[in-house]
């Protein structure tokens, strides 16, 4: 059973109509395939249109959508000898947060990115993507042995940002993330960064600092939900579209703002459309980009990183 | 009748409205509702004499209080872009800048100075709460950048006093990069060796506990501040359950290891003033004497090996 959004109805519809007439076709039966073959059409025709006039707060369910490529899916796919790392060495493993060591397309690098889980069960294991500080010192743990060994790393965005919980707060969520960042902005390896689908706020940044950064076509990232933001500043849940809008959340908002480095496109109707190819096209890109970065030098690199940052915003014109 | 009322009436009204009594010379405590005279309210730092709650103050203010003598000078900050998104929610961006910017006289939530501590040159960067919560856009970004830039420029160690309810949602993902953009600033003061002290105040919390306030060599908070990561209720909401007595008070983190030191504001000047002497290796100087400029640290000082818990320097493989 496939999984629709509310504006894919129509879509759904007709691939629904597809299915009814595959069904009761017989062999040879050339009107029904004329018709499906229309239907199809026609379907592609709509996707096409919905798609390439998303709203935000389409967007950002896209974004969510519960059969978009996770990083559980992008390691299977991308990472030979995948080899994941546990624990912070000081409380738990979080299972929000996933890392370890791999070959990508034949170069060793060390891999992090939040896990949102694909069903149920999963989604309570990896705390729906909602890292506590555990998750955050383990990838920080991760980005020093990058470090250690010139490792490449590749971080994948995907949270609705950091948990909010007591035992979080206690063990400090705040400390944690801040040192993460510190560690991201400090290494001295190439760091690429890729928002698969959700960039929560603090939660994402924590591992997003990189040299590279790139956003699917359909993914978001911002400082607040937009639910949150709604109930804050207009002070009702029913503005969450309003607020989607507001915040400039959309991966081409931010590259016109000139916080990303480059936009992944998605395949027709979105990475839940097409996961495989997804993964292949975000493969080609990190491949091209690890090219070009890991012949220069770490300090460099770094001190780039670190300027990249400071600049950012500066040039931006309402 | 003419003289009566053009005359004699304006002298009288004028005679009673100058006995009349001011509304601000009291003050209320908003945790214990006792009325305090303004005077006393000031004498005392804006700690209130009979509960100890410690107000929130405005930048301004708070560097009056903590430089020597009240004397230091602040630079001016870079202009940042006002409202980049054109963001509006019930109110325009651009009307709520307005708005704070004639409350407050400020250009926005951060005032950088230089001056003295107990005699130890220093640079403070200082937030205000009372400029849209202390909320951090591209301004406050940039007046943490600038001010770490001249504490490395003087070779002064750099104070930093949050007082921000987090993000600045109106610059949406702006808001976010000034996350990595402060805390780039702060890995300049300490590569160039010198101390950053965070002093927490209440309230911090969100993306700027997660950035540049929860990364200082030294964290000392204001007795009863509020300090953590996401609000109160949001984690009650999560949770669905009470939080513990005291939580994300200063007190409450200390018990949890997320700050060095607590203390009240009147003790807070002395407690900066120590500390910096110990870890610059001076002698105590008596207060209130500004050092000749010969005394400043030597250029490219770093912390000894010996002191490398206090202040590693972070671009060790590691550390």
């Amino acid at each position: 059973m496939k999984n629709f959004l509310d504006f894919e109805k129509p879509i759904a519809e007709l691939e629904g109509k597809i299915e009814e007439l595959r069904h009761l076709s017989g062999e040879g039966d050339f009107n029904i395939a004329d018709e499906v073959s229309k239907l199809q059409d026609k379907t592609e025709k709509l996707l096409r249109q919905t798609y390439q006039k998303l709203t935000p707060w389409q967007k950002v369910q896209v974004a969510r959508h519960p059969d978009r490529p996770h990083f559980n899916d992008y390691v299977a796919a991308l990472i030979e000898d995948f080899t994941p790392v546990a624990g912070d060495r000081c409380f738990a493993d979080d299972k929000a947060i996933l890392g370890g060591m791999g070959r990508f397309r034949g170069y060793s690098c060390v891999i992090i990115g939040q896990e949102k889980g694909a069903d149920t069960g999963e989604r309570v294991a990896h705390n729906f993507g909602m890292a506590r500080p555990e998750g955050y010192r383990k990838a920080r743990r991760l980005m020093e042995l990058a470090d250690r060994f010139s490792l490449p790393v590749i971080s994948l965005v995907d949270t609705p940002g950091a948990y909010p919980g007591v035992g979080a707060e206690e063990r400090g969520q705040a400390e944690a993330i801040a040192r993460c960042i510190d560690t991201g902005l400090g290494i001295r390896v190439p760091l690429l960064s890729v928002i698969i689908g959700e960039g929560g706020s603090g939660g994402a940044i924590a591992i997003a600092t990189g040299d590279v950064v790139m956003m699917l076509e359909h993914s978001i990232y911002s400082v607040i939900s937009p639910e949150g933001c709604a109930s804050i500043l207009w002070r009702s849940a029913e503005q969450t579209q309003v607020a989607a809008e507001a915040l400039r959340l959309t991966a081409q908002d931010l590259l016109g703002l000139g916080l990303i480095d480059r936009v992944l496109p998605e395949p027709l109707g979105g990475a839940h459309r097409d996961p495989v190819e997804t993964i292949g096209r975000l493969g080609d890109a990190l491949e091209s980009e690890l090219k070009r970065l890991i012949v220069q030098d770490g300090g460099l690199l770094r001190r780039r990183r670190r300027d990249k940052f400071l600049e950012m915003g500066k040039q931006v014109t309402p | 009748m003419n003289w009566l009322t053009n005359f004699v009436r304006p002298k009288l009204r004028a005679l009673v409205n100058r006995k009349s009594v001011p509304e601000n010379l009291w003050d209320k405590c908003p945790n214990c509702s006792q009325l305090i005279f303004h005077r006393e309210l000031e004498t005392n730092l804006y700690v209130c004499p009979h509960c100890n709650h410690h107000m929130r103050l405005s930048a301004e203010k708070r560097l009056k209080l903590l430089f020597d003598g009240g004397d230091y000078h602040r630079i001016e900050l870079p202009k940042a872009p006002a409202d980049p998104l054109r963001f509006r929610d019930q109110k325009r961006y651009a009307d709520r800048l307005r708005d704070a910017r004639a409350r407050s006289k400020e250009d926005d939530a951060i005032a950088v100075a230089h001056g003295t501590v107990g005699g130890i040159p220093v640079v403070v960067a200082a937030l205000d709460f009372g400029f849209m919560g202390g909320s951090m856009g591209m301004a406050v970004g940039s007046g943490i950048v600038a001010a770490a830039r001249l504490a490395v420029t003087q070779l002064a160690p750099l104070i930093v006093i949050p007082a921000s309810g987090g993000a600045r949602m109106q610059e949406g993902a702006l808001s976010l990069m000034q996350m990595p953009r402060t805390v780039v600033a702060v890995q300049e003061v300490k590569e160039a060796g010198l101390p950053y002290i965070v002093v927490l105040a209440d309230p911090t919390t969100g993306g700027v506990t997660a950035s540049f306030a929860m990364l200082g060599d030294l964290h000392i908070a204001e007795t009863g501040a509020m300090i953590g990561f996401a609000g109160a209720r949001v984690i009650e909401q999560t949770v669905r359950e009470t939080l513990p007595e005291g939580f994300q008070r200063a007190e409450y983190l200390l018990e949890h290891g997320m700050v060095d030191i607590v203390v009240t504001r009147r003790a807070l000047r002395d407690t900066l003033a120590r500390v910096l002497s110990l870890l610059l290796r001076r002698e105590p100087t008596p207060d209130l004497l500004e050092p000749p400029r010969t005394e400043r640290l030597p250029a490219g000082r770093r912390p000894p090996e010996d002191n490398a818990h206090v202040a590693l320097p972070d671009d060790t493989p590691g550390a």
